[in-house]
């Protein structure tokens, strides 16, 4: 019998069973693994940002030391292999659709980025392909480059394909009642808001080893991705024309993504291509310059923002008017960022009669922007809650009490939003309510005064934030222009002995699946968590599975192993009602036992799971053997986790540097499965959103040059930079997923923004500072401080 | 990098030898410069003479001065007893530069022979009337910073110890440039019997330099509050994304009122 000593089961914060490895350093990432016969690929980049190529000359690049390939766009064009495709189209405004322009893997023609890649050289090792990289001689003719994306239409065309550099024109809501709304309101708050541009900076950088098997004629590819099986997919349907059976793609453990990793890059592409060109094992390591230089970054939105109020400071009418920055060629899902995830996002927490967005994407000679930790949303948020602080200080409201009047009320769900989004459950003022009892917001004044004596400047701010998670389901993600379906998988596998393994089509890169997933089976089946095994990243080894992204991986990863889990026990009742003589109506299964109810007749789990391997005394005549069930679960809905962030800064006049000094965060997510892991992620998060907001900025010039190409100039939040953090929750259990679970993995990074711009811009108010934009370095606020003074003196 | 010779002599005189004996041999202190160059395949020496085995790391007390071996590391420097009894302000500068693993790395004569705007170091030997014992000389500290990245140093000399004059009081505060840490501001505020020098470092396009006016406020009244009238010129201040030449101004004065107490 399995003696049941211990169970970490949904709810306990186990520590991450995953973490040994990585602590002590034995991590087995990409570049890790080395095949034999291996060689090194290296990418020579177009350093201007947008050219004609006249001319490549790789003569005396083939011939240099230990060189075994040199190729360029000419050789992919010769084997009509196809580039990386757009996952997410939206119509446009005049009835046309997005514009898709090739997107060849080595340039051809043209180069539109500084880091396009031009040739890649293969070579024994990495430094002889870099030496031998450097005798490439390029001839390029010079075009203006565009870089400001506001007026990129009025720039030179960088796509044959995409007039005045608009990929697309797309709209939602009624922008006839929104514009009645705005005519006939008592108030219009106007702002325009800048969402700054981000670098992604995953520890470990991209990386992919391909290996062609010439005997089968399969490929092998170990990459960093969040989604191995998208990237066979679209390698092997669409880049190589092969069956996916023949491409076993493998992400290993994975140094962070944060959305970078989930798009096919051309790297990966290339790196296939030339394995089986050459015949041996081809690898590519991006090193940090080039991470910073071809890594999609994430953002770069200005929004336009209109809202209008009544008499009763009640919302009635919200517009926003976007242009957005995607970069030099279309990536997988930067279409589907600023539109179905941004636009749709704009009632937040509120109730808004009439909404109306026009969001206009350009092409720039930038790289590549996509979805980057919270996609769309902390956009969505940023502009939506720096407008709702700026109305309740128009209005002389307090921030919190205008939120308050404003928020759907918590009888009302389910509630159908003006921008498509229809919210399953939620109940937004507890936490709004315990965020401001966290950081004790009725005593703030007395707190200002007593910092205003040290010559400081104190403020407070906050967002109250909704996040649309677990993108759902597959037909309304097609019928918005998604081209891939939006389930999850898992297979759960029962062992003859009882333990379990479990197939899952997420990936982790840092989430704590391997603890989270198994705490989920384990207490399901009331066994101890160590006999659970998480299995992931493996095309050959898990079916088919979409991966981890828009933290969807408990709502609907976990929610197929937990249907899985489902129809393992109800084979098991049927295995055991027949060892027990008994009808299987009358089977109870609880705490890892099946028991004949109403009498002391049980079977242990492990007992089950042997009868169905060693089917001596089993019902095959109407059973199969085994112990094995697949669940492919598609979600009824997107999860809609909400919460209230308030940030307290002091804010020196001397040298304008920004400290933050407390912060709450109270946030629902449904039910915790591992409350420890939960409170990592908003940690997380929130750092990356205080990165965002006080420290980072991807600044290119106007020749297209990234300025911030290292951490030298790219400033990344570090721990000195960041307070302790208060974190509590409030908790509407998700109504139709059977965990009642929403996701925890982006909401810092969307919450955290305009918390703390909002907290800035009140602590400078006293000067009359109505605005800042991010990031608020400590240059901008002195001299934002400076100005303000001037205008005093005058 | 590009592939290149590495010899470790063991004294100076094997080191001048052997890089004579190059086309173009650079010298190795610490590398925290030379190698991320040479890795990003910036620089092409015909070979690298480490001098870390040439016996420069010594820190001893010269009565009126500190005597510290060129190759001393941070971190020894940081964790002296002589420096800390003696000058703490320098050994406070040592123990903020970079990180610990810099600290671990690199070396007084490297970071003042490299002279690059923004590191620390040139603005304590400016301040503390230090003078640079090379090889063939002695070099005052007003003479030996010539502009950004450049010095006295001639071709084939070697640093191979520094004296800072004790002062009565010392300070170094210094604004760390967000991203890289390295000095946007940092200023270095000596105060002697013959009057009070201000070094500023990270700021000046000609890099490390002296500040007249605040000195001369500064000797008639070593006092946070005899800045206070003085307007700083942010003509010659270095401009970049991070800050301003006026920005970098207002930090200059705000830094050395930090730095007088």
């Amino acid at each position: 019998m399995n003696e049941v000593t211990k169970i970490d089961g949904i709810g306990s914060s186990v520590r991450r069973t995953e973490d040994k490895k990585f602590l002590t350093g034995k991590g087995r990432y990409t570049d890790d693994i080395n095949r034999p016969g291996q060689v090194q690929a290296y990418f020579l980049r177009s350093d201007v940002a947008h050219a004609e190529i006249k001319s490549i000359d790789t003569k005396a690049a083939q011939s240099a030391p230990g060189v075994v390939g040199v190729f360029t766009g000419a050789d992919i064009a010769v084997d009509k292999v196809g580039g990386p495709i757009c996952g997410w189209v939206v119509p446009c405004r005049d009835g046309s659709s997005t514009k898709e322009p090739p997107h060849p893997l080595l340039a051809q023609g043209k180069v539109r980025f500084v880091g396009d890649a031009v040739a890649v050289v293969v070579a024994e090792t990495m430094e002889q392909a870099k030496s031998a990289a450097e005798l490439i001689d390029v001839d390029y003719n010079e075009l203006t480059p565009v870089v400001d994306f506001v007026n990129a239409d009025k720039g030179a065309q960088i796509h044959e394909e995409v007039p005045n550099n608009c990929y697309f024109d797309w709209e939602l809501g009624d922008e006839g009642a929104t514009n009645k709304a705005i005519e006939r309101a008592a108030k219009v708050v106007k702002l325009s808001v800048r969402n700054n541009r981000l670098v992604p900076n995953a520890m470990e950088p991209r990386s992919a080893l391909a290996e062609y098997d010439s005997l089968d004629e399969s490929y092998t590819l170990h990459t960093t991705s969040q989604n191995p099986h998208l990237t066979r997919l679209v390698l092997a349907a669409f880049m190589f024309a092969i069956p996916e059976s023949k491409l076993r793609v493998i992400a290993p453990d994975v140094g962070g993504g944060f959305g970078s990793k989930i798009y096919v890059y051309i790297e990966e592409a290339v790196c296939v291509w030339a394995s089986k060109k050459i015949g041996r094992p081809v690898k590519w390591t991006a090193d940090r310059t080039q991470a910073f230089l071809t890594d999609c970054h994430g953002r770069d939105h200005v929004n336009d923002v209109q809202l209008a109020l009544d008499e009763n400071n009640k919302i009635i009418g919200l517009r926003v008017d976007t242009v957005c920055n995607l970069g030099a060629y279309l990536s997988a899902f930067s279409v589907v960022v600023p539109t179905i995830l941004h636009g749709t996002l704009l009632s937040g927490q509120y109730d808004i009669p009439a909404i109306y967005t026009n969001v206009k994407g350009m092409a720039t000679n930038t790289v590549n922007v996509d979805a980057y930790r919270g996609a769309g949303r902390p956009e969505a948020t940023y502009l939506l809650e720096r407008t709702m602080e700026t109305a309740a200080k128009e209005v002389g409201m307090d921030p919190a009490e205008f939120r308050r009047i404003n928020f759907i009320p918590k009888d009302a769900f389910p509630y159908q939003t003006q921008v498509a989004l229809q919210y399953d459950i939620g109940d937004y003022e507890p936490h709004l309510d315990k965020a401001m009892e966290m950081i004790d917001y009725s005593n703030f004044e007395k707190r200002r005064a007593e910092a205003a004596k040290r010559g400081m400047y104190r403020g407070i701010g906050m967002s109250s934030y909704i996040e649309a998670c677990g993108l759902a389901p597959s037909a309304v993600v097609g019928a918005l222009g998604g081209r891939v379906g939006q389930w999850e998988s898992a297979s759960v596998r029962v062992n003859p002995t009882g333990t379990i393994s479990v197939f899952t089509g997420s990936h982790s890169h840092g989430q704590g699946h391997a603890t989270t997933f198994a705490q989920i089976v384990a207490d399901k089946l009331g066994i101890p968590m160590e006999n659970v095994e998480v299995i992931h990243g493996d095309t050959d080894k898990t079916p088919f599975g979409m991966g981890s992204y828009g933290s969807r991986s408990l709502a609907s990863g976990g929610s197929a192993i937990s249907k899985a889990v489902d129809k393992i026990i109800n084979k098991s009742k049927k295995i055991a009602a027949h060892l027990l003589e008994a009808s299987e109506d009358d089977i109870d299964f609880k705490d890892g036992k099946f028991v004949v109810g109403g009498t002391d007749k049980e079977k242990a789990f492990g007992e089950i799971a042997l009868a169905a391997y060693v089917p001596h005394n089993y019902p095959l005549e109407t059973l199969e053997p085994g112990l094995e069930e697949n669940a492919f679960y598609d979600p009824t809905n997107f999860v809609f986790p909400s919460g209230t962030h308030i940030a307290e800064v002091e804010i020196d006049p001397a040298t304008g540097v920004v400290e933050v000094v407390d912060w709450a965060a109270c946030d629902d997510f449904g039910n915790l499965v591992n409350p420890m892991i939960v409170e990592g992620q908003v940690h997380g998060g929130i750092a990356q959103g205080i990165g965002q907001a006080l420290l980072e900025d991807a600044h290119y010039d106007e020749n297209g040059q990234l300025l911030t190409a290292s951490y030298m100039d790219y400033c990344m939040p570090r721990a000195d930079d960041l307070p302790s953090f208060k974190v509590g929750y409030t908790n509407t259990p998700c109504t139709h997923n059977d965990l009642g679970v929403k996701g925890c993995g982006e909401a810092g990074a969307i919450a955290s923004p305009p918390a703390l711009i909002n907290a800035v811009i009140d602590a400078l108010s006293p000067l009359g500072v109505t605005d800042m934009s991010m990031p608020a370095t400590p240059q901008k606020v002195w001299k934002a401080i400076q100005e303000s003074q001037s205008v005093a003196a005058e | 990098m590009y592939s290149t010779k590495y010899i470790k002599p063991n004294s100076t005189s094997e080191a001048l030898e052997a890089i004579k004996s190059m086309g173009e041999g650079k010298f190795l202190a610490g590398g925290m410069t030379l190698i991320p160059t040479l890795k990003q395949r910036l620089a092409s020496p015909d070979g690298l003479v480490d001098i870390s085995g040439c016996d420069l790391d010594s820190i001893s007390d010269e009565v009126d001065a500190i005597k510290i071996g060129a190759m001393t590391k941070h971190a020894s420097v940081g964790e002296s007893g002589l420096v800390k009894k003696a000058i703490p302000a320098l050994a406070k500068l040592a123990d903020g530069i970079g990180d610990r693993q810099v600290r671990n790395r690199g070396t007084l004569g490297g970071s003042v022979a490299n002279n690059d705007p923004s590191a620390c170091y040139p603005s304590a030997v400016l301040a503390l009337k230090a003078i640079v014992h090379t090889n063939t000389r002695s070099i005052e500290a007003d003479e030996f910073f010539t502009g950004m990245f450049e010095t006295l140093l001639e071709e084939n000399e070697i640093i191979e110890a520094i004296s800072f004059s004790k002062p009565a009081k010392a300070n170094y505060v210094k604004f760390p440039n967000p991203a890289s840490r390295y000095a946007m501001v940092g200023v270095f505020v000596a105060q002697f019997n013959d009057g009070v020098r201000v070094a500023v470092t990270g700021a000046g396009e000609g890099g490390v330099f002296r500040h007249a006016e605040m000195e001369a406020a500064l000797s008639s009244n070593y006092n946070a509050d005899a800045l206070s009238a003085l307007e700083i010129s942010s003509e010659g201040l270095i401009s970049d994304l991070h800050a301003s030449p006026e920005y970098r101004a207002n930090l200059i004065k705000e830094m050395t009122k930090r730095a007088v107490v």
